[in-house]
Protein backbone atom coordinates (compact mmCIF):
# COMPACT_ATOMS: atom_id res chain seq x y z
CA UNK A 1 0.00 0.00 0.00
CA UNK A 2 2.87 2.34 0.88
CA UNK A 3 4.54 1.63 -2.46
CA UNK A 4 1.28 2.33 -4.27
CA UNK A 5 0.92 5.62 -2.42
CA UNK A 6 4.49 6.57 -3.24
CA UNK A 7 3.96 5.79 -6.93
CA UNK A 8 0.68 7.74 -6.93
CA UNK A 9 2.30 10.70 -5.19
CA UNK A 10 5.30 10.69 -7.57
CA UNK A 11 3.01 10.51 -10.59
CA UNK A 12 0.93 13.39 -9.25
CA UNK A 13 3.97 15.56 -8.59
CA UNK A 14 5.38 14.71 -12.04
CA UNK A 15 2.20 15.91 -13.75
CA UNK A 16 1.99 18.92 -11.44
CA UNK A 17 5.51 19.84 -12.53
CA UNK A 18 4.60 19.44 -16.19
CA UNK A 19 1.67 21.80 -15.54
CA UNK A 20 3.92 24.33 -13.80
CA UNK A 21 6.41 24.12 -16.64
CA UNK A 22 3.62 24.80 -19.14
CA UNK A 23 2.61 27.93 -17.21
CA UNK A 24 6.29 28.93 -17.11
CA UNK A 25 6.48 28.53 -20.90
CA UNK A 26 3.27 30.57 -21.23
CA UNK A 27 4.80 33.36 -19.19
CA UNK A 28 7.90 33.23 -21.40
CA UNK A 29 5.78 33.76 -24.54
CA UNK A 30 3.93 36.65 -22.87
CA UNK A 31 7.14 38.37 -21.79
CA UNK A 32 9.29 37.72 -24.86
CA UNK A 33 7.26 40.02 -27.12
CA UNK A 34 6.59 42.81 -24.61
CA UNK A 35 9.03 45.72 -24.05
CA UNK A 36 11.41 46.58 -22.51
CA UNK A 37 13.81 44.23 -24.31
CA UNK A 38 17.08 43.22 -22.69
CA UNK A 39 19.28 43.18 -25.83
CA UNK A 40 22.58 43.68 -24.03
CA UNK A 41 21.96 40.75 -21.71
CA UNK A 42 20.75 38.64 -24.67
CA UNK A 43 24.01 39.27 -26.55
CA UNK A 44 26.00 38.43 -23.40
CA UNK A 45 24.11 35.17 -22.98
CA UNK A 46 24.54 34.28 -26.68
CA UNK A 47 28.28 34.83 -26.24
CA UNK A 48 28.39 32.78 -23.04
CA UNK A 49 26.43 29.88 -24.45
CA UNK A 50 27.70 29.91 -28.02
CA UNK A 51 31.31 30.89 -27.77
CA UNK A 52 32.06 28.99 -24.59
CA UNK A 53 30.54 25.77 -25.96
CA UNK A 54 32.54 25.91 -29.20
CA UNK A 55 35.45 23.78 -28.03
CA UNK A 56 33.28 21.12 -26.43
CA UNK A 57 31.01 20.88 -29.47
CA UNK A 58 33.99 20.86 -31.86
CA UNK A 59 35.80 18.05 -30.03
CA UNK A 60 32.58 16.03 -29.69
CA UNK A 61 31.70 16.51 -33.36
CA UNK A 62 35.19 15.64 -34.56
CA UNK A 63 35.38 12.42 -32.50
CA UNK A 64 31.82 11.53 -33.49
CA UNK A 65 32.66 11.71 -37.22
CA UNK A 66 35.97 9.90 -36.73
CA UNK A 67 34.58 7.03 -34.67
CA UNK A 68 31.40 6.64 -36.73
CA UNK A 69 33.44 6.28 -39.94
CA UNK A 70 35.98 3.92 -38.36
CA UNK A 71 33.23 1.68 -36.97
CA UNK A 72 31.16 1.64 -40.17
CA UNK A 73 34.07 1.04 -42.56
CA UNK A 74 34.61 -2.72 -41.99
CA UNK A 75 30.90 -3.51 -42.44
CA UNK A 76 30.62 -1.46 -45.65
CA UNK A 77 33.82 -3.08 -46.95
CA UNK A 78 32.29 -6.54 -46.45
CA UNK A 79 29.62 -5.61 -48.99
CA UNK A 80 32.03 -3.64 -51.19
CA UNK A 81 30.03 -0.52 -50.46
CA UNK A 82 32.74 1.79 -49.15
CA UNK A 83 31.85 4.33 -51.84
CA UNK A 84 28.57 4.87 -49.95
CA UNK A 85 30.47 5.96 -46.83
CA UNK A 86 30.22 9.72 -47.46
CA UNK A 87 26.50 9.67 -48.13
CA UNK A 88 25.74 7.30 -45.24
CA UNK A 89 27.79 9.29 -42.72
CA UNK A 90 26.51 12.67 -43.88
CA UNK A 91 22.85 11.64 -43.81
CA UNK A 92 23.15 9.98 -40.40
CA UNK A 93 25.03 12.87 -38.86
CA UNK A 94 23.03 15.74 -40.33
CA UNK A 95 19.62 14.16 -39.90
CA UNK A 96 19.91 12.49 -36.53
CA UNK A 97 23.14 11.75 -34.69
CA UNK A 98 24.68 15.23 -34.87
CA UNK A 99 21.67 17.17 -33.54
CA UNK A 100 20.85 14.63 -30.81
CA UNK A 101 24.42 14.12 -29.53
CA UNK A 102 25.29 17.82 -29.60
CA UNK A 103 21.99 18.73 -27.94
CA UNK A 104 22.68 16.18 -25.20
CA UNK A 105 26.18 17.62 -24.73
CA UNK A 106 24.65 21.11 -24.51
CA UNK A 107 22.04 19.86 -22.05
CA UNK A 108 24.92 18.96 -19.74
CA UNK A 109 26.99 22.06 -20.48
CA UNK A 110 24.33 24.77 -20.82
CA UNK A 111 21.17 23.33 -19.20
CA UNK A 112 22.83 22.35 -15.94
CA UNK A 113 24.77 25.64 -15.93
CA UNK A 114 21.57 27.67 -16.20
CA UNK A 115 19.88 25.52 -13.51
CA UNK A 116 22.79 25.97 -11.10
CA UNK A 117 23.27 29.69 -11.82
CA UNK A 118 19.62 30.67 -11.42
CA UNK A 119 19.26 28.24 -8.51
CA UNK A 120 22.08 29.86 -6.57
CA UNK A 121 20.69 33.30 -7.42
CA UNK A 122 17.32 32.21 -6.00
CA UNK A 123 18.87 30.77 -2.84
CA UNK A 124 21.02 33.85 -2.17
CA UNK A 125 18.00 36.14 -2.74
CA UNK A 126 19.56 37.80 -5.80
CA UNK A 127 16.36 37.21 -7.81
CA UNK A 128 14.31 38.77 -4.98
CA UNK A 129 16.73 41.71 -4.97
CA UNK A 130 16.11 42.26 -8.70
CA UNK A 131 12.36 42.14 -8.16
CA UNK A 132 12.52 44.60 -5.24
CA UNK A 133 14.57 47.04 -7.33
CA UNK A 134 11.63 47.30 -9.73
CA UNK A 135 13.22 45.21 -12.51
CA UNK A 136 11.46 42.17 -13.95
CA UNK A 137 13.85 39.28 -13.18
CA UNK A 138 11.90 36.88 -15.42
CA UNK A 139 12.56 39.08 -18.43
CA UNK A 140 16.18 39.73 -17.52
CA UNK A 141 17.16 36.20 -16.51
CA UNK A 142 14.74 33.76 -18.14
CA UNK A 143 13.70 35.36 -21.43
CA UNK A 144 17.28 36.23 -22.40
CA UNK A 145 18.59 32.74 -21.62
CA UNK A 146 15.79 30.88 -23.41
CA UNK A 147 16.13 33.08 -26.51
CA UNK A 148 19.92 32.67 -26.43
CA UNK A 149 19.78 28.87 -26.31
CA UNK A 150 17.10 28.83 -29.04
CA UNK A 151 19.32 30.95 -31.29
CA UNK A 152 22.66 29.38 -30.44
CA UNK A 153 21.87 25.67 -30.51
CA UNK A 154 21.12 25.44 -34.26
CA UNK A 155 24.40 27.24 -34.96
CA UNK A 156 26.34 24.93 -32.63
CA UNK A 157 24.70 21.90 -34.23
CA UNK A 158 25.49 23.05 -37.78
CA UNK A 159 29.08 23.67 -36.75
CA UNK A 160 29.28 20.33 -34.91
CA UNK A 161 27.89 18.51 -37.98
CA UNK A 162 30.47 20.19 -40.23
CA UNK A 163 33.33 19.21 -37.92
CA UNK A 164 31.98 15.64 -37.66
CA UNK A 165 32.05 15.42 -41.46
CA UNK A 166 35.61 16.74 -41.44
CA UNK A 167 36.57 13.99 -38.96
CA UNK A 168 34.95 11.42 -41.22
CA UNK A 169 36.75 12.86 -44.29
CA UNK A 170 40.11 12.55 -42.50
CA UNK A 171 39.48 8.84 -41.79
CA UNK A 172 38.42 8.23 -45.40
CA UNK A 173 41.45 10.13 -46.65
CA UNK A 174 43.88 8.15 -44.49
CA UNK A 175 42.25 4.72 -44.72
CA UNK A 176 40.61 4.74 -48.12
CA UNK A 177 42.68 7.19 -50.13
CA UNK A 178 39.59 9.32 -50.80
CA UNK A 179 40.51 12.95 -51.46
CA UNK A 180 38.78 15.68 -49.43
CA UNK A 181 37.35 17.15 -52.62
CA UNK A 182 35.79 13.85 -53.68
CA UNK A 183 34.52 13.14 -50.16
CA UNK A 184 32.78 16.49 -49.81
CA UNK A 185 31.41 16.27 -53.37
CA UNK A 186 29.78 12.99 -52.36
CA UNK A 187 28.50 14.58 -49.12
CA UNK A 188 26.86 17.49 -50.94
CA UNK A 189 25.43 15.16 -53.59
CA UNK A 190 23.82 13.04 -50.86
CA UNK A 191 22.39 15.88 -48.78
CA UNK A 192 19.07 17.38 -49.80
CA UNK A 193 17.11 20.39 -48.56
CA UNK A 194 14.73 17.90 -46.93
CA UNK A 195 17.62 16.64 -44.78
CA UNK A 196 18.83 20.04 -43.60
CA UNK A 197 15.55 21.82 -42.93
CA UNK A 198 13.94 19.34 -40.49
CA UNK A 199 17.25 18.95 -38.63
CA UNK A 200 17.62 22.72 -38.24
CA UNK A 201 14.00 23.18 -37.16
CA UNK A 202 14.44 20.32 -34.70
CA UNK A 203 17.56 21.95 -33.24
CA UNK A 204 15.62 25.17 -32.64
CA UNK A 205 13.19 23.18 -30.47
CA UNK A 206 16.11 21.44 -28.76
CA UNK A 207 17.59 24.84 -27.88
CA UNK A 208 14.24 26.09 -26.59
CA UNK A 209 13.82 22.97 -24.42
CA UNK A 210 17.33 23.30 -22.94
CA UNK A 211 16.83 26.96 -22.07
CA UNK A 212 13.29 26.62 -20.78
CA UNK A 213 13.81 23.58 -18.54
CA UNK A 214 17.17 24.87 -17.22
CA UNK A 215 15.56 28.22 -16.35
CA UNK A 216 12.43 26.60 -14.87
CA UNK A 217 14.46 24.36 -12.58
CA UNK A 218 16.79 27.15 -11.46
CA UNK A 219 14.12 29.84 -11.10
CA UNK A 220 11.96 27.58 -8.92
CA UNK A 221 14.86 26.13 -6.97
CA UNK A 222 14.20 24.98 -3.40
CA UNK A 223 16.11 26.59 -0.54
CA UNK A 224 19.66 25.58 0.30
CA UNK A 225 22.68 24.20 -1.51
CA UNK A 226 20.92 20.83 -1.88
CA UNK A 227 18.22 22.63 -3.85
CA UNK A 228 20.81 24.09 -6.23
CA UNK A 229 22.34 20.65 -6.82
CA UNK A 230 18.91 19.16 -7.42
CA UNK A 231 17.94 21.98 -9.79
CA UNK A 232 21.06 21.43 -11.86
CA UNK A 233 20.77 17.64 -11.85
CA UNK A 234 17.06 17.41 -12.58
CA UNK A 235 17.42 20.03 -15.34
CA UNK A 236 19.73 17.65 -17.23
CA UNK A 237 17.45 14.65 -16.62
CA UNK A 238 14.30 16.47 -17.79
CA UNK A 239 16.06 18.05 -20.78
CA UNK A 240 17.50 14.69 -21.92
CA UNK A 241 14.09 13.08 -21.72
CA UNK A 242 12.47 16.01 -23.52
CA UNK A 243 15.09 15.95 -26.29
CA UNK A 244 14.21 12.37 -27.19
CA UNK A 245 10.49 13.16 -27.13
CA UNK A 246 11.04 16.18 -29.40
CA UNK A 247 13.26 14.05 -31.65
CA UNK A 248 10.57 11.39 -31.96
CA UNK A 249 7.92 14.00 -32.81
CA UNK A 250 10.27 15.69 -35.30
CA UNK A 251 11.04 12.43 -37.12
CA UNK A 252 7.34 11.58 -37.19
CA UNK A 253 6.39 14.99 -38.64
CA UNK A 254 9.32 14.92 -41.11
CA UNK A 255 8.14 11.52 -42.33
CA UNK A 256 4.71 12.97 -43.06
CA UNK A 257 5.97 16.03 -44.96
CA UNK A 258 9.15 14.77 -46.64
CA UNK A 259 8.52 11.04 -46.88
CA UNK A 260 11.93 10.02 -45.48
CA UNK B 1 3.06 58.20 20.53
CA UNK B 2 -0.13 60.18 21.02
CA UNK B 3 1.21 62.97 18.80
CA UNK B 4 1.34 60.51 15.87
CA UNK B 5 -2.33 59.53 16.07
CA UNK B 6 -3.38 62.16 13.54
CA UNK B 7 -0.38 61.77 11.23
CA UNK B 8 -0.79 59.53 8.21
CA UNK B 9 1.69 56.67 8.23
CA UNK B 10 3.91 56.09 5.17
CA UNK B 11 3.39 52.37 5.62
CA UNK B 12 0.47 50.63 7.24
CA UNK B 13 -0.16 46.96 7.71
CA UNK B 14 -3.51 45.71 9.02
CA UNK B 15 -4.38 42.25 10.26
CA UNK B 16 -1.80 40.50 8.08
CA UNK B 17 -2.13 36.72 7.94
CA UNK B 18 0.12 34.24 6.20
CA UNK B 19 0.31 30.44 6.47
CA UNK B 20 2.50 27.85 4.79
CA UNK B 21 0.37 24.71 4.91
CA UNK B 22 -0.41 24.08 8.58
CA UNK B 23 2.26 26.50 9.72
CA UNK B 24 0.48 29.75 10.59
CA UNK B 25 3.33 32.27 10.51
CA UNK B 26 1.47 35.57 10.72
CA UNK B 27 -1.84 35.57 12.60
CA UNK B 28 -3.02 39.15 12.28
CA UNK B 29 0.03 41.39 12.46
CA UNK B 30 -0.42 45.18 12.53
CA UNK B 31 2.12 47.90 11.95
CA UNK B 32 2.36 51.62 11.24
CA UNK B 33 5.55 53.34 10.11
CA UNK B 34 5.65 57.13 10.20
CA UNK B 35 7.80 59.55 8.20
CA UNK B 36 11.37 59.85 9.45
CA UNK B 37 10.86 57.09 12.01
CA UNK B 38 13.10 54.10 12.76
CA UNK B 39 10.82 51.21 13.69
CA UNK B 40 12.46 48.01 14.91
CA UNK B 41 10.69 44.65 14.70
CA UNK B 42 12.15 42.05 17.02
CA UNK B 43 11.26 38.41 17.25
CA UNK B 44 12.77 34.98 17.63
CA UNK B 45 14.15 33.09 14.63
CA UNK B 46 11.24 31.64 12.66
CA UNK B 47 8.73 34.06 14.18
CA UNK B 48 7.80 35.41 10.74
CA UNK B 49 9.77 38.66 10.63
CA UNK B 50 11.30 38.00 7.21
CA UNK B 51 7.97 36.68 5.86
CA UNK B 52 6.29 39.89 7.03
CA UNK B 53 8.86 42.16 5.41
CA UNK B 54 8.71 40.15 2.17
CA UNK B 55 4.92 40.57 2.17
CA UNK B 56 5.51 44.32 2.46
CA UNK B 57 7.46 44.50 -0.80
CA UNK B 58 5.24 42.04 -2.66
CA UNK B 59 7.70 39.14 -2.72
CA UNK B 60 5.21 36.97 -0.82
CA UNK B 61 1.46 37.22 -1.24
CA UNK B 62 -0.30 37.33 2.16
CA UNK B 63 -3.41 35.20 2.77
CA UNK B 64 -5.39 38.17 4.08
CA UNK B 65 -5.02 41.65 5.51
CA UNK B 66 -4.06 44.94 3.94
CA UNK B 67 -0.72 46.57 3.15
CA UNK B 68 -0.70 50.26 2.29
CA UNK B 69 2.49 52.04 1.30
CA UNK B 70 2.26 55.79 0.65
CA UNK B 71 -1.52 55.40 0.60
CA UNK B 72 -1.49 52.70 -2.09
CA UNK B 73 -2.72 49.16 -1.52
CA UNK B 74 0.07 46.92 -2.77
CA UNK B 75 -1.94 43.68 -2.67
CA UNK B 76 -4.40 44.74 -5.35
CA UNK B 77 -1.82 46.70 -7.35
CA UNK B 78 -0.76 45.72 -10.90
CA UNK B 79 2.82 44.68 -11.64
CA UNK B 80 3.79 47.94 -13.36
CA UNK B 81 2.47 50.07 -10.49
CA UNK B 82 4.15 47.77 -7.98
CA UNK B 83 7.49 48.08 -9.80
CA UNK B 84 7.16 51.87 -9.70
CA UNK B 85 6.27 51.86 -6.02
CA UNK B 86 9.23 49.59 -5.29
CA UNK B 87 11.55 52.35 -6.46
CA UNK B 88 10.39 54.30 -3.38
CA UNK B 89 11.51 51.45 -1.15
CA UNK B 90 15.08 50.38 -0.45
CA UNK B 91 15.59 46.83 0.78
CA UNK B 92 18.71 45.48 2.45
CA UNK B 93 18.72 41.68 2.37
CA UNK B 94 20.06 39.54 5.20
CA UNK B 95 22.85 38.07 3.05
CA UNK B 96 23.41 41.32 1.07
CA UNK B 97 22.17 39.60 -2.15
CA UNK B 98 24.70 41.31 -4.40
CA UNK B 99 24.65 40.02 -7.99
CA UNK B 100 27.80 37.93 -7.94
CA UNK B 101 28.33 37.91 -11.71
CA UNK B 102 28.45 41.73 -11.79
CA UNK B 103 30.99 44.25 -10.51
CA UNK B 104 30.08 46.68 -7.73
CA UNK B 105 29.47 49.35 -10.40
CA UNK B 106 27.09 47.07 -12.34
CA UNK B 107 25.31 46.08 -9.12
CA UNK B 108 24.58 49.74 -8.43
CA UNK B 109 23.70 50.55 -12.02
CA UNK B 110 21.16 47.73 -12.15
CA UNK B 111 18.24 49.51 -10.37
CA UNK B 112 18.94 52.65 -12.47
CA UNK B 113 18.49 50.85 -15.79
CA UNK B 114 14.73 51.26 -15.81
CA UNK B 115 14.13 53.99 -13.27
CA UNK B 116 16.54 56.89 -13.89
CA UNK B 117 13.56 59.22 -14.19
CA UNK B 118 12.67 58.57 -10.54
CA UNK B 119 15.69 60.55 -9.35
CA UNK B 120 15.21 64.29 -9.19
CA UNK B 121 18.08 66.22 -10.81
CA UNK B 122 19.50 62.98 -12.22
CA UNK B 123 22.96 63.86 -13.50
CA UNK B 124 24.40 60.63 -14.82
CA UNK B 125 24.54 56.95 -13.93
CA UNK B 126 28.25 57.30 -13.15
CA UNK B 127 27.57 60.24 -10.81
CA UNK B 128 24.78 58.40 -8.97
CA UNK B 129 26.87 55.24 -8.55
CA UNK B 130 29.84 57.19 -7.19
CA UNK B 131 27.65 59.27 -4.88
CA UNK B 132 25.99 56.14 -3.45
CA UNK B 133 29.35 54.45 -2.90
CA UNK B 134 30.81 57.56 -1.26
CA UNK B 135 27.84 57.57 1.13
CA UNK B 136 28.96 54.18 2.41
CA UNK B 137 32.69 54.96 2.22
CA UNK B 138 33.49 52.45 -0.51
CA UNK B 139 34.17 54.53 -3.62
CA UNK B 140 37.42 52.64 -4.20
CA UNK B 141 35.64 49.30 -4.65
CA UNK B 142 33.71 50.40 -7.74
CA UNK B 143 35.36 47.94 -10.14
CA UNK B 144 35.69 45.00 -7.76
CA UNK B 145 33.58 41.86 -7.82
CA UNK B 146 31.41 41.10 -4.73
CA UNK B 147 33.53 38.01 -4.01
CA UNK B 148 36.54 40.30 -3.52
CA UNK B 149 34.81 42.19 -0.69
CA UNK B 150 34.57 41.30 3.00
CA UNK B 151 31.16 40.56 4.57
CA UNK B 152 30.94 44.07 6.03
CA UNK B 153 31.89 45.70 2.74
CA UNK B 154 29.31 43.61 0.90
CA UNK B 155 26.65 44.78 3.36
CA UNK B 156 27.67 48.41 2.77
CA UNK B 157 27.62 47.99 -1.01
CA UNK B 158 24.15 46.43 -0.65
CA UNK B 159 23.14 49.52 1.34
CA UNK B 160 24.49 51.74 -1.42
CA UNK B 161 22.44 49.76 -3.95
CA UNK B 162 19.33 50.08 -1.77
CA UNK B 163 19.90 53.85 -1.61
CA UNK B 164 20.67 54.55 -5.24
CA UNK B 165 17.08 55.36 -6.21
CA UNK B 166 16.81 57.71 -3.20
CA UNK B 167 13.98 55.76 -1.56
CA UNK B 168 11.75 57.27 1.10
CA UNK B 169 11.40 54.00 3.01
CA UNK B 170 14.24 51.57 3.73
CA UNK B 171 13.71 48.04 5.02
CA UNK B 172 16.62 46.29 6.68
CA UNK B 173 16.35 42.52 7.10
CA UNK B 174 18.80 41.52 9.86
CA UNK B 175 21.37 44.20 8.90
CA UNK B 176 24.01 43.10 11.41
CA UNK B 177 23.61 39.31 11.26
CA UNK B 178 26.84 37.45 10.54
CA UNK B 179 29.06 40.47 11.15
CA UNK B 180 31.68 40.97 13.86
CA UNK B 181 30.71 43.48 16.62
CA UNK B 182 32.90 46.27 15.26
CA UNK B 183 31.58 45.98 11.70
CA UNK B 184 28.05 45.66 13.08
CA UNK B 185 28.51 48.98 14.92
CA UNK B 186 29.80 50.58 11.71
CA UNK B 187 26.71 49.38 9.85
CA UNK B 188 24.40 50.71 12.58
CA UNK B 189 26.21 54.05 12.47
CA UNK B 190 25.85 54.11 8.70
CA UNK B 191 22.11 53.44 9.00
CA UNK B 192 21.77 56.43 11.34
CA UNK B 193 23.79 58.66 9.03
CA UNK B 194 21.67 57.69 6.03
CA UNK B 195 18.47 58.26 7.96
CA UNK B 196 19.59 61.76 8.96
CA UNK B 197 20.91 62.67 5.51
CA UNK B 198 17.90 61.55 3.47
CA UNK B 199 15.19 61.70 6.18
CA UNK B 200 14.10 58.18 5.35
CA UNK B 201 11.64 56.05 7.29
CA UNK B 202 13.27 52.78 8.28
CA UNK B 203 11.84 49.41 9.16
CA UNK B 204 14.50 47.28 10.79
CA UNK B 205 14.09 43.56 11.34
CA UNK B 206 16.61 42.36 13.87
CA UNK B 207 17.26 40.32 16.97
CA UNK B 208 20.36 42.34 17.80
CA UNK B 209 19.51 44.22 21.02
CA UNK B 210 22.42 46.64 20.57
CA UNK B 211 21.19 47.54 17.11
CA UNK B 212 17.65 48.08 18.44
CA UNK B 213 18.91 50.23 21.35
CA UNK B 214 20.98 52.53 19.16
CA UNK B 215 18.67 52.98 16.22
CA UNK B 216 15.05 52.51 17.27
CA UNK B 217 12.51 55.25 17.88
CA UNK B 218 9.89 52.59 18.49
CA UNK B 219 9.85 48.80 18.68
CA UNK B 220 7.39 45.97 18.08
CA UNK B 221 7.92 42.48 19.44
CA UNK B 222 6.60 39.82 17.09
CA UNK B 223 5.68 36.66 18.97
CA UNK B 224 3.55 33.82 17.58
CA UNK B 225 2.59 35.87 14.53
CA UNK B 226 1.09 38.83 16.41
CA UNK B 227 2.25 42.13 17.93
CA UNK B 228 3.10 40.92 21.40
CA UNK B 229 4.40 44.22 22.76
CA UNK B 230 5.04 47.71 21.45
CA UNK B 231 6.88 50.75 22.78
CA UNK B 232 10.21 52.51 22.96
CA UNK B 233 13.39 50.58 23.73
CA UNK B 234 13.35 51.86 27.33
CA UNK B 235 9.70 50.92 27.84
CA UNK B 236 10.19 47.40 26.57
CA UNK B 237 13.55 46.78 28.22
CA UNK B 238 11.98 47.75 31.58
CA UNK B 239 8.91 45.59 31.03
CA UNK B 240 8.08 43.01 33.68
CA UNK B 241 6.67 40.58 31.12
CA UNK B 242 8.78 37.41 30.98
CA UNK B 243 8.55 36.95 27.20
CA UNK B 244 9.57 40.58 26.63
CA UNK B 245 12.42 40.28 29.12
CA UNK B 246 13.69 37.18 27.35
CA UNK B 247 14.67 39.35 24.36
CA UNK B 248 16.69 41.78 26.43
CA UNK B 249 18.39 39.33 28.77
CA UNK B 250 20.00 37.33 25.97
Amino acid sequence: MNNENAILSNTKSFFAEIGDMTFFAGRFFREVFSPPFEFKELVRQCYNMGNRSLLLVSVTGFILGLVFTLQSRPTLMQFGAQSWMASMVSLSIVREIGPVIIALICAGRIGSGIGAELGSMRVTEQIDAMEVSGTNPFKYLVVTRVVATTLMLPLLIIMGDAIALLGSAIVENLKGDVSFLLYFNQVFDALQFSDLLPATVKSVFFGFAIGLVGCYKGYNCAKGTVGVGEASNSAVVYISMLLFIIDFIAVFVTDIFFDI
Amino acid sequence: MTSKKNIKPVLELKNLKKSFGDNHVLKGFNLKLFEGENLVIMGKSGSGKSVMVKCLVGLIQPDSGSIRIKDQDIITMGQTELDLLRTEIGFLFQGSALYDSMTVRENLEFPLRRHKDKIENFQSTEFSVKEALENVGLAHTIDLMPAELSGGMQRRVAMARALILKPKIIMYDEPTTGLDPITAKEIIQLMRTIQKKYNTSSLIITHDVDCARVISNRMILLVDGINYAEGTFEELSNSKDEQVQAFFKS
